[in-house]
Protein backbone atom coordinates (compact mmCIF):
# COMPACT_ATOMS: atom_id res chain seq x y z
CA UNK A 1 0.00 0.00 0.00
CA UNK A 2 1.38 3.56 -1.15
CA UNK A 3 2.20 6.07 1.59
CA UNK A 4 -0.13 8.38 2.72
CA UNK A 5 0.93 11.90 4.00
CA UNK A 6 -1.50 14.48 5.97
CA UNK A 7 -2.13 17.06 4.18
CA UNK A 8 -4.87 19.78 3.77
CA UNK A 9 -7.38 21.09 2.07
CA UNK A 10 -8.34 24.76 1.06
CA UNK A 11 -10.97 24.91 4.11
CA UNK A 12 -7.99 23.83 6.17
CA UNK A 13 -9.71 20.05 6.64
CA UNK A 14 -6.98 17.19 7.23
CA UNK A 15 -6.36 15.02 3.98
CA UNK A 16 -4.96 11.71 3.13
CA UNK A 17 -2.81 12.12 -0.02
CA UNK A 18 -0.12 9.80 -1.44
CA UNK A 19 3.15 11.50 -3.66
CA UNK A 20 1.62 10.69 -6.82
CA UNK A 21 -1.28 12.48 -5.87
CA UNK A 22 0.20 15.12 -4.69
CA UNK A 23 2.22 15.41 -7.51
CA UNK A 24 -0.61 15.27 -9.50
CA UNK A 25 -2.36 18.23 -7.83
CA UNK A 26 0.75 20.60 -7.88
CA UNK A 27 0.70 19.89 -11.58
CA UNK A 28 -3.16 20.95 -12.33
CA UNK A 29 -3.08 24.51 -10.08
CA UNK A 30 0.09 24.80 -11.71
CA UNK A 31 -1.28 24.11 -15.14
CA UNK A 32 -4.30 26.40 -14.28
CA UNK A 33 -2.46 29.85 -13.08
CA UNK A 34 -0.02 29.13 -16.34
CA UNK A 35 -3.30 29.18 -18.59
CA UNK A 36 -4.67 32.06 -17.01
CA UNK A 37 -2.36 34.04 -16.26
CA UNK A 38 -0.32 33.01 -19.74
CA UNK A 39 2.76 32.79 -17.44
CA UNK A 40 5.46 29.76 -17.20
CA UNK A 41 4.87 26.83 -15.21
CA UNK A 42 6.95 25.52 -12.50
CA UNK A 43 10.32 23.56 -13.18
CA UNK A 44 10.17 19.88 -12.52
CA UNK A 45 13.01 20.68 -9.81
CA UNK A 46 10.23 23.12 -8.27
CA UNK A 47 7.84 21.00 -8.58
CA UNK A 48 10.36 18.45 -6.87
CA UNK A 49 10.89 20.94 -3.67
CA UNK A 50 7.46 22.02 -3.19
CA UNK A 51 6.48 18.16 -2.50
CA UNK A 52 9.15 17.61 -0.59
CA UNK A 53 8.20 20.56 1.31
CA UNK A 54 4.72 19.56 1.61
CA UNK A 55 5.53 15.86 3.00
CA UNK A 56 7.85 17.13 5.42
CA UNK A 57 7.27 15.03 8.68
CA UNK A 58 7.18 17.93 11.19
CA UNK A 59 4.48 19.64 12.49
CA UNK A 60 6.19 22.97 11.58
CA UNK A 61 8.71 23.74 8.94
CA UNK A 62 11.03 26.79 8.11
CA UNK A 63 13.37 28.53 5.79
CA UNK A 64 16.44 27.60 5.39
CA UNK A 65 19.04 29.58 7.49
CA UNK A 66 20.16 32.46 5.66
CA UNK A 67 16.77 32.65 3.50
CA UNK A 68 14.69 34.49 5.67
CA UNK A 69 12.77 37.65 4.56
CA UNK A 70 11.15 40.69 6.03
CA UNK A 71 7.72 40.35 7.25
CA UNK A 72 4.97 43.04 6.83
CA UNK A 73 1.67 43.34 8.11
CA UNK A 74 -2.04 44.03 7.43
CA UNK A 75 -5.08 44.76 9.96
CA UNK A 76 -2.00 46.04 12.74
CA UNK A 77 -3.10 45.66 16.43
CA UNK A 78 -6.53 44.84 15.70
CA UNK A 79 -5.98 41.29 15.56
CA UNK A 80 -5.08 41.52 19.04
CA UNK A 81 -8.10 44.21 20.33
CA UNK A 82 -10.53 43.63 17.65
CA UNK A 83 -13.29 40.83 17.81
CA UNK A 84 -15.88 41.04 14.59
CA UNK A 85 -16.06 36.92 14.77
CA UNK A 86 -12.98 36.58 12.56
CA UNK A 87 -9.52 37.85 12.86
CA UNK A 88 -9.12 39.40 15.83
CA UNK A 89 -8.85 38.14 19.64
CA UNK A 90 -10.77 40.66 21.46
CA UNK A 91 -7.87 41.14 23.79
CA UNK A 92 -8.66 44.72 25.95
CA UNK A 93 -5.20 46.53 24.52
CA UNK A 94 -4.46 50.46 23.31
CA UNK A 95 -2.78 50.22 19.71
CA UNK A 96 0.55 50.97 21.65
CA UNK A 97 0.21 48.13 23.51
CA UNK A 98 -0.67 45.97 20.76
CA UNK A 99 2.25 47.31 18.58
CA UNK A 100 5.17 47.61 21.23
CA UNK A 101 4.20 43.80 21.64
CA UNK A 102 4.63 43.05 17.92
CA UNK A 103 7.81 44.78 18.15
CA UNK A 104 9.16 43.13 21.53
CA UNK A 105 7.26 40.26 22.24
CA UNK A 106 6.36 38.79 18.54
CA UNK A 107 9.49 39.61 16.20
CA UNK A 108 7.71 41.70 13.54
CA UNK A 109 10.19 43.08 11.31
CA UNK A 110 7.39 45.99 10.52
CA UNK A 111 3.81 47.09 12.19
CA UNK A 112 1.44 49.15 11.00
CA UNK A 113 -1.33 51.25 12.97
CA UNK A 114 -4.71 50.88 11.82
CA UNK A 115 -8.45 52.70 12.29
CA UNK A 116 -10.67 49.92 14.09
CA UNK A 117 -13.23 49.89 10.89
CA UNK A 118 -9.51 49.37 8.49
CA UNK A 119 -11.04 51.56 6.25
CA UNK A 120 -9.52 55.48 4.83
CA UNK A 121 -12.51 56.67 4.77
CA UNK A 122 -14.38 56.00 8.48
CA UNK A 123 -11.18 57.60 9.57
CA UNK A 124 -11.38 60.85 8.31
CA UNK A 125 -13.93 61.85 10.77
CA UNK A 126 -11.29 60.76 13.57
CA UNK A 127 -8.40 62.07 12.25
CA UNK A 128 -7.09 64.18 15.23
CA UNK A 129 -7.02 60.49 16.98
CA UNK A 130 -5.41 58.89 14.17
CA UNK A 131 -2.45 61.23 14.06
CA UNK A 132 -2.00 61.62 18.18
CA UNK A 133 -1.75 57.54 18.24
CA UNK A 134 0.90 57.69 15.49
CA UNK A 135 2.45 60.25 17.17
CA UNK A 136 2.71 58.27 20.83
CA UNK A 137 3.36 54.76 18.75
CA UNK A 138 6.27 56.54 16.83
CA UNK A 139 7.91 57.78 20.30
CA UNK A 140 7.82 54.18 21.58
CA UNK A 141 8.65 52.45 18.57
CA UNK A 142 11.96 50.98 16.79
CA UNK A 143 10.62 49.51 13.85
CA UNK A 144 8.80 50.67 10.46
CA UNK A 145 5.45 51.73 11.63
CA UNK A 146 3.03 52.68 8.61
CA UNK A 147 0.13 53.82 8.76
CA UNK A 148 -2.49 51.02 7.40
CA UNK A 149 -6.63 50.92 5.62
CA UNK A 150 -8.07 49.48 2.70
CA UNK A 151 -9.18 51.53 0.12
CA UNK A 152 -12.83 50.09 -0.11
CA UNK A 153 -14.52 52.15 -2.65
CA UNK A 154 -17.95 50.07 -1.95
CA UNK A 155 -18.17 52.73 1.50
CA UNK A 156 -18.66 55.54 -1.35
CA UNK A 157 -21.67 54.28 -2.98
CA UNK A 158 -25.11 54.18 -1.20
CA UNK A 159 -26.68 53.44 1.49
CA UNK A 160 -22.81 54.42 3.14
CA UNK A 161 -22.17 56.50 0.55
CA UNK A 162 -22.91 59.88 -1.87
CA UNK A 163 -23.39 58.16 -4.79
CA UNK A 164 -25.49 55.76 -6.54
CA UNK A 165 -24.37 52.51 -6.16
CA UNK A 166 -23.21 50.86 -9.97
CA UNK A 167 -24.85 46.97 -8.87
CA UNK A 168 -28.54 48.55 -8.84
CA UNK A 169 -27.52 50.99 -11.79
CA UNK A 170 -26.29 47.84 -13.89
CA UNK A 171 -29.20 46.02 -12.83
CA UNK A 172 -31.54 48.49 -14.58
CA UNK A 173 -29.18 48.62 -17.71
CA UNK A 174 -27.88 51.81 -17.11
CA UNK A 175 -24.38 51.12 -17.97
CA UNK A 176 -22.75 54.58 -18.02
CA UNK A 177 -24.31 55.70 -15.20
CA UNK A 178 -22.96 52.93 -13.32
CA UNK A 179 -19.61 53.85 -14.78
CA UNK A 180 -19.97 57.36 -13.95
CA UNK A 181 -20.83 56.20 -10.32
CA UNK A 182 -17.32 54.46 -10.28
CA UNK A 183 -15.25 57.50 -11.62
CA UNK A 184 -16.92 59.87 -9.04
CA UNK A 185 -16.54 57.45 -6.52
CA UNK A 186 -12.64 56.84 -7.69
CA UNK A 187 -12.25 60.93 -7.49
CA UNK A 188 -13.15 60.74 -3.69
CA UNK A 189 -11.25 58.01 -2.58
CA UNK A 190 -7.87 59.77 -4.09
CA UNK A 191 -8.72 62.69 -2.61
CA UNK A 192 -9.86 61.15 1.18
CA UNK A 193 -6.32 58.68 0.80
CA UNK A 194 -4.30 61.11 0.49
CA UNK A 195 -5.83 63.86 3.04
CA UNK A 196 -5.41 61.34 5.67
CA UNK A 197 -2.13 59.99 4.76
CA UNK A 198 -0.94 63.91 4.69
CA UNK A 199 -1.63 63.83 7.96
CA UNK A 200 -0.44 61.00 9.22
CA UNK A 201 2.89 61.70 7.71
CA UNK A 202 2.92 65.09 9.51
CA UNK A 203 2.31 62.78 12.63
CA UNK A 204 5.61 60.84 11.93
CA UNK A 205 4.03 57.92 10.02
CA UNK A 206 6.89 56.07 8.01
CA UNK A 207 4.50 55.41 5.47
CA UNK A 208 0.90 53.60 4.52
CA UNK A 209 0.16 50.21 3.49
CA UNK A 210 -2.78 49.82 0.89
CA UNK A 211 -4.62 47.10 2.07
CA UNK A 212 -6.96 44.84 -0.69
CA UNK A 213 -5.95 47.20 -3.20
CA UNK A 214 -9.37 46.26 -6.00
CA UNK A 215 -11.70 44.93 -3.87
CA UNK A 216 -14.07 47.15 -5.56
CA UNK A 217 -12.43 46.66 -9.04
CA UNK A 218 -10.65 48.59 -11.17
CA UNK A 219 -11.65 51.97 -10.17
CA UNK A 220 -11.00 50.90 -6.58
CA UNK A 221 -7.27 50.18 -7.68
CA UNK A 222 -7.61 52.91 -10.53
CA UNK A 223 -8.12 55.43 -7.25
CA UNK A 224 -5.22 53.74 -4.98
CA UNK A 225 -2.75 54.17 -7.56
CA UNK A 226 -3.52 58.07 -8.30
CA UNK A 227 -3.63 58.52 -4.94
CA UNK A 228 -0.04 56.64 -4.37
CA UNK A 229 1.25 58.89 -7.67
CA UNK A 230 -0.27 62.38 -5.33
CA UNK A 231 1.95 60.72 -2.27
CA UNK A 232 4.89 60.26 -3.67
CA UNK A 233 5.23 63.23 -5.91
CA UNK A 234 4.32 65.30 -2.55
CA UNK A 235 6.99 62.65 0.35
CA UNK A 236 9.66 61.52 -1.88
CA UNK A 237 11.14 59.44 0.82
CA UNK A 238 7.96 57.58 2.19
CA UNK A 239 7.48 54.12 2.68
CA UNK A 240 4.40 52.74 0.52
CA UNK A 241 3.24 49.40 -0.16
CA UNK A 242 0.20 48.43 -2.19
CA UNK A 243 -1.17 45.15 -1.54
CA UNK A 244 -3.97 43.39 -3.97
CA UNK A 245 -7.21 42.26 -2.88
CA UNK A 246 -7.61 39.15 -5.00
CA UNK A 247 -5.48 37.52 -7.67
CA UNK A 248 -7.61 38.87 -10.73
CA UNK A 249 -8.53 42.97 -10.96
CA UNK A 250 -12.42 42.51 -11.84
CA UNK A 251 -13.46 45.05 -14.11
CA UNK A 252 -16.42 46.13 -12.87
CA UNK A 253 -15.84 49.44 -14.71
CA UNK A 254 -13.76 47.85 -17.77
CA UNK A 255 -12.44 50.61 -19.61
CA UNK A 256 -10.43 52.49 -16.54
CA UNK A 257 -6.70 52.61 -17.51
CA UNK A 258 -3.17 53.51 -15.21
CA UNK A 259 -0.77 54.63 -17.74
CA UNK A 260 -2.26 53.61 -20.75
CA UNK A 261 -2.83 50.37 -19.31
CA UNK A 262 -6.60 48.87 -18.68
CA UNK A 263 -6.79 47.47 -15.31
CA UNK A 264 -9.77 45.48 -16.05
CA UNK A 265 -8.32 41.37 -15.98
CA UNK A 266 -4.57 42.29 -14.47
CA UNK A 267 -3.13 39.21 -13.16
CA UNK A 268 -0.66 39.65 -10.50
CA UNK A 269 2.67 40.02 -12.50
CA UNK A 270 0.40 42.43 -14.41
CA UNK A 271 -0.51 44.80 -10.99
CA UNK A 272 3.08 44.57 -9.99
CA UNK A 273 4.38 46.88 -12.42
CA UNK A 274 2.01 49.79 -12.47
CA UNK A 275 2.84 49.48 -8.68
CA UNK A 276 5.94 50.41 -9.13
CA UNK A 277 5.37 53.07 -11.68
CA UNK A 278 2.64 54.74 -9.69
CA UNK A 279 5.48 55.05 -6.84
CA UNK A 280 5.12 51.92 -4.14
CA UNK A 281 8.41 50.68 -2.86
CA UNK A 282 6.72 47.18 -2.10
CA UNK A 283 3.83 45.46 -3.81
CA UNK A 284 1.89 42.43 -2.36
CA UNK A 285 0.76 40.01 -4.74
CA UNK A 286 -2.94 37.91 -3.85
CA UNK A 287 -4.05 34.32 -5.37
CA UNK A 288 -6.84 33.67 -3.63
CA UNK A 289 -7.32 29.98 -2.14
CA UNK A 290 -10.12 27.24 -3.41
CA UNK A 291 -11.53 25.68 -0.51
CA UNK A 292 -12.58 23.03 -2.21
CA UNK A 293 -9.15 21.79 -3.75
CA UNK A 294 -6.02 20.26 -1.87
CA UNK A 295 -3.18 22.32 -0.64
CA UNK A 296 -0.77 20.84 -3.13
CA UNK A 297 -3.39 22.45 -6.14
CA UNK A 298 -3.55 25.58 -3.90
CA UNK A 299 0.25 26.01 -3.54
CA UNK A 300 0.86 24.72 -6.82
CA UNK A 301 -0.88 27.35 -8.35
CA UNK A 302 -0.48 30.20 -6.17
CA UNK A 303 3.57 29.86 -6.41
CA UNK A 304 2.97 30.31 -10.03
CA UNK A 305 1.43 32.76 -10.27
CA UNK A 306 3.40 34.69 -7.43
CA UNK A 307 6.68 33.31 -8.43
CA UNK A 308 5.71 35.19 -12.38
CA UNK A 309 4.98 38.35 -10.42
CA UNK A 310 8.00 38.67 -8.74
CA UNK A 311 10.16 38.15 -12.07
CA UNK A 312 8.10 40.93 -13.61
CA UNK A 313 8.00 42.85 -10.41
CA UNK A 314 10.65 46.12 -10.50
CA UNK A 315 10.09 46.57 -6.72
CA UNK A 316 10.28 44.39 -3.89
CA UNK A 317 7.29 41.51 -3.24
CA UNK A 318 5.76 40.98 -0.32
CA UNK A 319 3.43 37.93 -1.05
CA UNK A 320 -0.24 38.47 0.54
CA UNK A 321 -0.15 35.17 3.12
CA UNK A 322 -3.75 36.06 4.96
CA UNK A 323 -6.28 33.40 5.23
CA UNK A 324 -7.41 32.20 2.03
CA UNK A 325 -4.96 33.62 0.00
CA UNK A 326 -1.22 32.17 -1.05
CA UNK A 327 -1.75 28.55 -0.15
CA UNK A 328 -3.02 29.85 3.36
CA UNK A 329 -6.70 27.75 4.23
CA UNK A 330 -9.52 29.85 4.03
CA UNK A 331 -10.11 29.08 8.24
CA UNK A 332 -9.83 31.82 11.18
CA UNK A 333 -7.58 29.54 12.82
CA UNK A 334 -5.20 28.02 9.87
CA UNK A 335 -3.55 25.22 11.02
CA UNK A 336 0.20 25.79 11.79
CA UNK A 337 1.68 22.87 9.05
CA UNK A 338 -0.75 24.54 6.16
CA UNK A 339 1.12 27.83 6.96
CA UNK A 340 4.68 27.37 7.46
CA UNK A 341 4.93 24.98 4.59
CA UNK A 342 2.96 27.37 2.30
CA UNK A 343 5.31 30.32 4.18
CA UNK A 344 8.71 28.39 2.93
CA UNK A 345 7.52 27.50 -0.69
CA UNK A 346 6.51 31.18 -1.29
CA UNK A 347 10.01 32.06 -0.34
CA UNK A 348 12.52 28.96 -1.46
CA UNK A 349 10.37 28.28 -4.39
CA UNK A 350 8.53 31.81 -5.82
CA UNK A 351 11.51 33.80 -4.33
CA UNK A 352 9.33 36.76 -2.53
CA UNK A 353 11.47 39.30 -1.15
CA UNK A 354 9.37 39.54 2.57
CA UNK A 355 5.52 38.08 3.21
CA UNK B 1 -3.05 36.03 15.50
CA UNK B 2 -1.59 32.07 15.01
CA UNK B 3 -1.71 33.08 11.78
CA UNK B 4 1.52 36.48 11.61
CA UNK B 5 3.31 34.87 14.50
CA UNK B 6 3.73 31.27 12.08
CA UNK B 7 5.01 33.41 9.41
CA UNK B 8 7.49 35.27 11.77
CA UNK B 9 8.90 31.74 13.12
CA UNK B 10 8.90 30.20 9.35
CA UNK B 11 10.39 32.96 7.61
CA UNK B 12 10.75 36.01 9.44
CA UNK B 13 14.04 38.43 10.24
CA UNK B 14 12.79 38.41 14.09
CA UNK B 15 12.28 42.05 14.02
CA UNK B 16 14.53 43.82 16.83
CA UNK B 17 15.48 40.82 18.27
CA UNK B 18 18.01 40.81 15.44
CA UNK B 19 18.02 42.73 11.64
CA UNK B 20 14.69 42.55 10.06
CA UNK B 21 13.68 46.03 10.87
CA UNK B 22 16.79 47.18 9.31
CA UNK B 23 16.75 44.96 6.24
CA UNK B 24 12.65 46.10 5.69
CA UNK B 25 13.84 49.81 6.11
CA UNK B 26 16.24 49.69 2.77
CA UNK B 27 13.65 47.79 1.11
CA UNK B 28 10.67 50.15 1.79
CA UNK B 29 13.82 53.36 1.64
CA UNK B 30 15.07 52.79 -1.61
CA UNK B 31 12.93 49.56 -3.22
CA UNK B 32 15.55 47.29 -2.57
CA UNK B 33 15.27 43.57 -3.47
CA UNK B 34 15.52 41.48 -0.39
CA UNK B 35 19.39 40.75 -1.14
CA UNK B 36 20.77 43.94 -1.92
CA UNK B 37 18.93 45.26 1.02
CA UNK B 38 20.61 42.32 3.15
CA UNK B 39 23.95 43.26 1.92
CA UNK B 40 23.59 46.75 2.46
CA UNK B 41 22.62 46.34 5.83
CA UNK B 42 25.04 43.58 6.58
CA UNK B 43 28.03 45.81 4.72
CA UNK B 44 26.87 49.02 7.05
CA UNK B 45 27.12 46.82 10.23
CA UNK B 46 30.32 44.88 9.20
CA UNK B 47 28.82 41.55 9.36
CA UNK B 48 27.31 38.14 7.02
CA UNK B 49 24.07 38.48 5.71
CA UNK B 50 23.10 35.42 7.62
CA UNK B 51 23.85 37.33 10.79
CA UNK B 52 20.83 39.47 10.33
CA UNK B 53 18.60 37.37 11.38
CA UNK B 54 21.06 35.66 13.54
CA UNK B 55 19.43 36.66 17.44
CA UNK B 56 23.10 35.64 19.08
CA UNK B 57 25.49 37.66 16.85
CA UNK B 58 22.88 41.13 16.46
CA UNK B 59 21.89 41.14 20.52
CA UNK B 60 25.52 42.32 21.35
CA UNK B 61 25.88 44.23 18.41
CA UNK B 62 22.42 46.26 18.05
CA UNK B 63 22.63 47.16 21.87
CA UNK B 64 26.29 48.45 21.06
CA UNK B 65 25.26 50.75 18.31
CA UNK B 66 22.24 52.11 20.28
CA UNK B 67 19.57 50.79 17.77
CA UNK B 68 17.14 49.46 19.83
CA UNK B 69 16.87 45.94 21.79
CA UNK B 70 13.86 44.01 23.14
CA UNK B 71 14.63 44.30 26.71
CA UNK B 72 14.53 47.57 28.50
CA UNK B 73 18.29 48.03 29.11
CA UNK B 74 18.72 51.35 31.27
CA UNK B 75 20.02 54.20 29.60
CA UNK B 76 19.68 52.60 26.22
CA UNK B 77 18.32 54.44 23.26
CA UNK B 78 14.69 53.66 22.80
CA UNK B 79 12.08 54.55 20.24
CA UNK B 80 13.29 58.21 18.25
CA UNK B 81 16.56 58.16 19.75
CA UNK B 82 17.22 54.73 18.67
CA UNK B 83 15.96 55.25 15.37
CA UNK B 84 17.88 58.40 15.28
CA UNK B 85 21.05 56.13 15.26
CA UNK B 86 19.24 54.10 12.57
CA UNK B 87 19.56 56.95 10.13
CA UNK B 88 23.18 57.33 10.76
CA UNK B 89 23.70 53.86 10.56
CA UNK B 90 22.13 53.60 7.09
CA UNK B 91 22.53 56.46 6.06
CA UNK B 92 18.69 57.18 5.35
CA UNK B 93 15.88 59.86 6.47
CA UNK B 94 13.24 58.65 9.08
CA UNK B 95 10.02 61.10 8.66
CA UNK B 96 9.65 60.48 12.59
CA UNK B 97 13.46 61.92 13.77
CA UNK B 98 12.67 64.48 10.78
CA UNK B 99 9.60 65.64 12.91
CA UNK B 100 11.24 64.99 15.93
CA UNK B 101 14.47 67.70 15.38
CA UNK B 102 12.13 70.20 14.02
CA UNK B 103 10.46 70.54 17.35
CA UNK B 104 13.60 71.17 19.16
CA UNK B 105 14.24 74.85 20.13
Amino acid sequence: MATEYKLRMGDGKRVFMTREQIVADIKEGMADAADLGSIPELTEDEIDKLVDILIMPSRMVGVELGKEVPVTHDIGTIRLDGDQGNSGVGIPSSRLIGSMMHERAFGADTMELGHIDYSFKPAKPVIAQEMQTMEVCQQNMVIPLLYGAMPNMGLYYTPDGPFENPGDLMKAFKIREAQESMEHAAKHLTRDTVWIMQRMMSSGSDGVNFDTVGAAGDGDMYASLHAVEALRKQYPDMYIEVGMAGELLLGLHGEMEYDGVTLAGLWPHQQAPLAAKAGANIFGPVVNTNTSRTSPWNLGRAVTFVKAAVKASPIPCHVNMGMGVGGIPMFETPTIDAVSRASKAMVEIAGVDGI
Amino acid sequence: MGMPISHIMTSGMSGIRAAGDLVARMQFAKSMRVGDAKNYVAKKLNVSTDDLSDEYVMRELREELGIGVITSVAGAPKGIAAKMNIEKLLDIKINCCEKFRKQLK
